[in-house]
């Protein structure tokens, strides 16, 4: 137990394998774990981002389709309501033109009636002058009896 | 039976040392060595009388030896080391590995790209070292002592210490290499001047500068103290240790002789010391390389 060179040759030895670890041994190790470790951190990281986006995805899909269902829905009731407004709009027309052409054959009718009438005023003075000449037997003046004729026709 | 006990138990606790031996010395066997030559030390008396310049050929060669085999393993552990799935031998060592950095990451807060393999070859190391007391006593000493027999030395002084760290020498060599990087860093990071200033103005620290003045010499007498103990400490805690641990297993050893009762008895003992001892040898070498990485972290502390 005593102390001599053995000492030294420690301190040298020791440091030495201190040296060695530090040069050869530590840096390889640490790197390559290290590098592991972010290997591993950056796996995960791309599993985590994949589920994120796998689920925004989803709900990007789901969103579409209940928009799209909506639209589904608006369409068919805007279509619903105008093929009632045209349906409406038909009646309507067809109401109009039916009383327009109540109107032209009532205003045909009226302009026929006139007509008769008229036809009639001016036969009727023809027919009261040969019938009063039948009963009177005599000529009679037609310009002096002219304005008596023209009254009676006009009180028809 | 008892002088063979105590000279069983001196074998046991003598390094093979190899040292320089002045001229006129006269031997263990009797023989004077008729000039000044290096030789090896024939029992522990002439070890203590080769002074400084002599070597534990036993511990260094043990603590060498481990040195080479941990970074030999460790560096094929390195050379191998892939980024894919580790197997086998590489995932132990990066177990070990991740266990130092922690650990340095939790209590040294500088950056020094030293400290943690500083720490792994300490705890490797010095595991491994203690490590050694776990193989039976006689084992390793017996087949040195017919080794050296075969060539064709006397059995008797076939000294083999092989658990290093039961060697102060080892311990203190270590303890002694982190003092001076303690020194080295302090300076590096505080300057002289401020590593001067940690040791005269702490603790007492007055605002008066002429009370200070009074102060400093005590504090710096506090603070060497505190200072030197470190290492000293340091290295007797794990000398200590393992020189207790394999005193018992020599003690527990003496009795396998004496008796069929004995021996089992020593049987069971020294199973269950040697269980306990794993748990002693780990901590003692986690306790080195944690409080090297304290003191070294205090070094590298400014105020």
């Amino acid at each position: 137990m005593n102390i001599n060179a053995t000492l030294i040759g420690q301190i040298i030895a020791f440091a030495v394998f201190v040296w060695f670890c530090m040069k050869f041994v530590w840096p390889p190790l640490i790197n390559s774990m290290e590098e592991r470790a972010k290997k591993i951190a950056d796996g995960l990281d791309a599993a985590n981002r994949a589920e994120r986006d796998l689920k925004l995805a989803q709900e990007k899909a789901g969103s579409q389709l209940r928009e799209a269902k909506e639209q589904a829905a608006q369409i068919i009731e805007q279509a619903n309501k105008r093929a009632t407004q045209i349906i409406d709009e038909a009646k309507e027309s067809a109401r109009s033109e039916g009383d327009r052409i109540k109107v032209a054959a009532q205003a045909e009718i009226d302009q026929e009636v006139n007509r008769a009438k008229e036809t009639l005023r001016s036969q009727v003075s023809a027919l009261a002058v040969a019938g009063a000449s039948k009963i009177l037997e005599t000529s009679i003046d037609l310009e002096k009896h002219d304005a008596l004729l023209d009254q009676l026709a006009q009180e028809l | 039976m008892a002088g063979d006990s105590t000279s069983y138990i001196k074998h046991h606790l003598t390094n093979l040392t190899y040292g320089e031996l002045p001229s006129g010395y006269e031997r263990a066997d009797g023989t004077v060595m008729s000039e000044a030559s290096w030789t090896l030390a024939q029992d522990g008396a002439e070890a203590a009388d080769m002074g400084f310049m002599a070597v534990h050929l036993d511990t260094l060669g043990w603590s060498i030896a481990i040195g080479f085999l941990i970074m030999f393993l460790f560096r094929r552990a390195a050379k191998n080391a892939t980024t894919g799935v580790p197997s086998g031998f590489q995932n132990f060592v990066e177990i070990l590995v991740e266990f130092i950095d922690n650990t340095v990451k939790e209590s040294f807060h500088g950056r020094n790209p030293l400290i943690a393999p500083l720490a792994l070859t300490i705890f490797t190391w010095v595991f491994m070292m203690n490590a050694m007391d776990l193989i039976p006593v006689d084992v390793i000493p017996a087949l040195f002592g017919l080794v050296f027999e075969a060539a064709g030395q006397d059995p008797h002084h076939a000294y083999m210490k092989v658990v290093a760290s039961t060697d102060p020498n080892i311990t203190m060599g270590m303890s002694l290499t982190v003092f001076a990087m303690m020194i080295f860093y302090s300076i590096k990071v505080k300057g002289i001047g401020g590593f001067v200033g940690e040791l005269t103005l702490h603790p007492f620290n007055v605002k008066n500068p002429v009370v200070q003045a009074l102060f400093i010499p005590v504090n710096f007498f506090l603070e060497i103290v505190g200072l030197v103990a470190k290492p000293i400490s340091l290295a007797l805690r794990l000398f200590g240790n393992m020189y207790a641990g394999e005193m018992i297993f020599i003690l527990i050893a003496l009795m396998f002789p004496v008796g069929l009762l004995m021996a089992s008895l020593a049987g069971v003992l020294q199973l269950g010391w040697a269980i306990f001892h794993i748990l002693v040898i780990t901590l003692q070498a986690f306790i080195f390389m944690m409080l090297t990485i304290v003191y070294l972290s205090m070094a590298h502390e400014d105020h």
